[in-house]
């Protein structure tokens, strides 16, 4: 699959729900089945991890294996449908500017941090402790919930010898990407506070969500 | 070698069992082109399981092989590759579920074939999972050894047949006890339209930790997991 850039429409004044999202802060919300969701890099080169669940039985939630065979590819972008762990539609992308998504690279956590930088950066921020806090708070998700993620405006290559890189990221301010739910979904999402790699330009920045009807 | 549990799965067979601490599985491919859908999990503190965007991102790879350690997603080693004649293991493919083996492979269903009905990898590794009370939410991304897909500039998959010739083996060392939930089960992306699911052989041994020396001083990330394993039985 080639990258594809696609353009919305929509007008954000238009938007029955609209906020920013500070870098480094957890958002979980409900998106409803025929609702569009926008995520926009408000300034460039900002990894957004997000994960979905059904709104009915939250034990079905994103497969990101199922998706990439489904679709042959390794990158999300226009077209692409994320599937569920049992075999469902959940959202399609509906409009993408950036043009590639990861979903190999997974969330930051203190446990990974140790082990890929230094044993002493277990107590910075990461994501997974972002999912935990938005998790216990909503009481709806646990830890044993919270599988492999989209990394929504991540760069992650694989080249033909099975080599993984974290590259900077190909996303700039005001690149988003949209997703039209095709059931009621729970959006969980960290503004990854990575400082350790190029994945946020080693400057986290805000996000701005946006949902349509 | 000495082998403390010598045990064969049958082509669409589903097994699991706890590789203790200094323990070592040998999994061989006995007729070539076999596939076998693996989960982790520790088995002491079951919350903790085998995290694939972890293992790829803390040693900078997208295929699996010997000098590779296989994390949780709690920063420590669930097993090490310690030896590999097959070269590749694929964490990019899954597991097929019911739906998917019905639209490749037709109905074989066990009223007709017995015990050659058509099984798929997401129920193996469902029944094998509650088998120790785990469910739907512990199968994550599974790791698939014996296969190879490769991923295109442009990103598109393709997967590579003959990958594994009869005779080539995998071992995984637990530096930590280790709960393996496996199948033996056709890759999703395999072409072949015949369900036809190669038999593997387990082979369980006690091993030196000199084996995994090899793992654990791969890279400097994996000196780290390693650490942080230890610490998990001060």
């Amino acid at each position: 699959m080639t990258t594809t850039l696609n353009h919305s429409d929509k007008l954000a004044e238009h938007a029955v729900f609209r906020e920013t999202l500070a870098a480094g802060e957890p958002w979980l919300h409900e998106v409803k089945a025929g609702q569009t969701l926008r995520i926009l890099d408000l300034e460039g080169n900002q990894a957004v991890d997000t994960l979905f669940y059904s709104l009915a039985d939250p034990r079905e939630r994103f497969d990101p294996q199922r998706t990439l065979r489904r679709q042959n590819s390794l990158y999300l972008t226009t077209g692409t449908v994320l599937y569920s762990n049992l075999g469902n539609p959940m959202l399609t992308i509906v409009a993408d500017t950036c043009g590639r998504h990861d979903v190999l690279g997974g969330a930051c956590a203190q446990e990974s941090n140790t082990v890929r930088y230094a044993l002493e950066k277990r107590y910075m921020h990461s994501c997974r402790d972002n999912y935990l806090r938005a998790c216990a708070h909503d009481g709806r998700l646990s830890k044993q919930d919270i599988g492999a993620n989209i990394n929504f405006f991540m760069n992650v290559p694989v080249t033909s010898d099975g080599g993984l890189s974290f590259e900077d990221g190909i996303s700039a301010p005001g690149k988003y990407v949209e997703l039209r739910a095709a059931m009621d979904v729970i959006v969980l999402i960290s503004n990854c506070p990575q400082l350790n790699n190029p994945c946020n330009a080693y400057n986290p920045t805000p996000a701005e969500l946006l949902i349509w009807n | 070698m000495d082998w403390l549990l010598e045990e064969t799965v049958p082509g669409g067979g589903h097994a699991s069992l706890i590789v203790k601490r200094g323990q070592c599985l040998r999994l061989t491919d006995l007729r070539g082109g076999a596939n076998v859908s693996l989960m982790l999990v520790n088995a002491t503190e079951k919350s903790e399981r085998l995290s694939l965007a972890d293992t790829l991102k803390c040693q900078h790879t997208a295929k699996l092989t010997a000098g590779h350690c296989l994390y949780s997603d709690m920063g420590r080693v669930l097993a090490a590759i310690v030896a590999d004649t097959c070269g590749w293991h694929d964490a990019i493919g899954g597991v097929s579920n019911a739906d998917e083996v019905n639209s490749k492979y037709g109905v074989g269903r066990y009223q007709e074939l017995r015990n050659a009905f058509y099984r798929n990898g997401t129920d193996n590794l469902l029944v094998e999972l509650g088998k120790w009370g785990l469910s739907i939410s512990d199968l994550l991304m599974t790791l698939n050894l014996f296969s190879r897909v490769d991923v295109t500039g442009e990103g598109a998959l393709n997967f590579v047949s003959g990958n594994s010739k009869g005779g080539d083996y995998v071992e995984l060392y637990a530096p930590m006890n280790t709960l393996v939930v496996l199948t033996a089960i056709q890759h999703p992306l395999d072409p072949n339209s015949d369900y036809a699911p190669k038999p593997v052989k387990l082979s369980l041994t006690q091993a030196d930790r000199q084996v995994a020396e090899l793992c654990r001083t791969s890279c400097e990330e994996n000196v780290r997991g390693f650490i942080n394993t230890d610490r998990f039985f001060l």
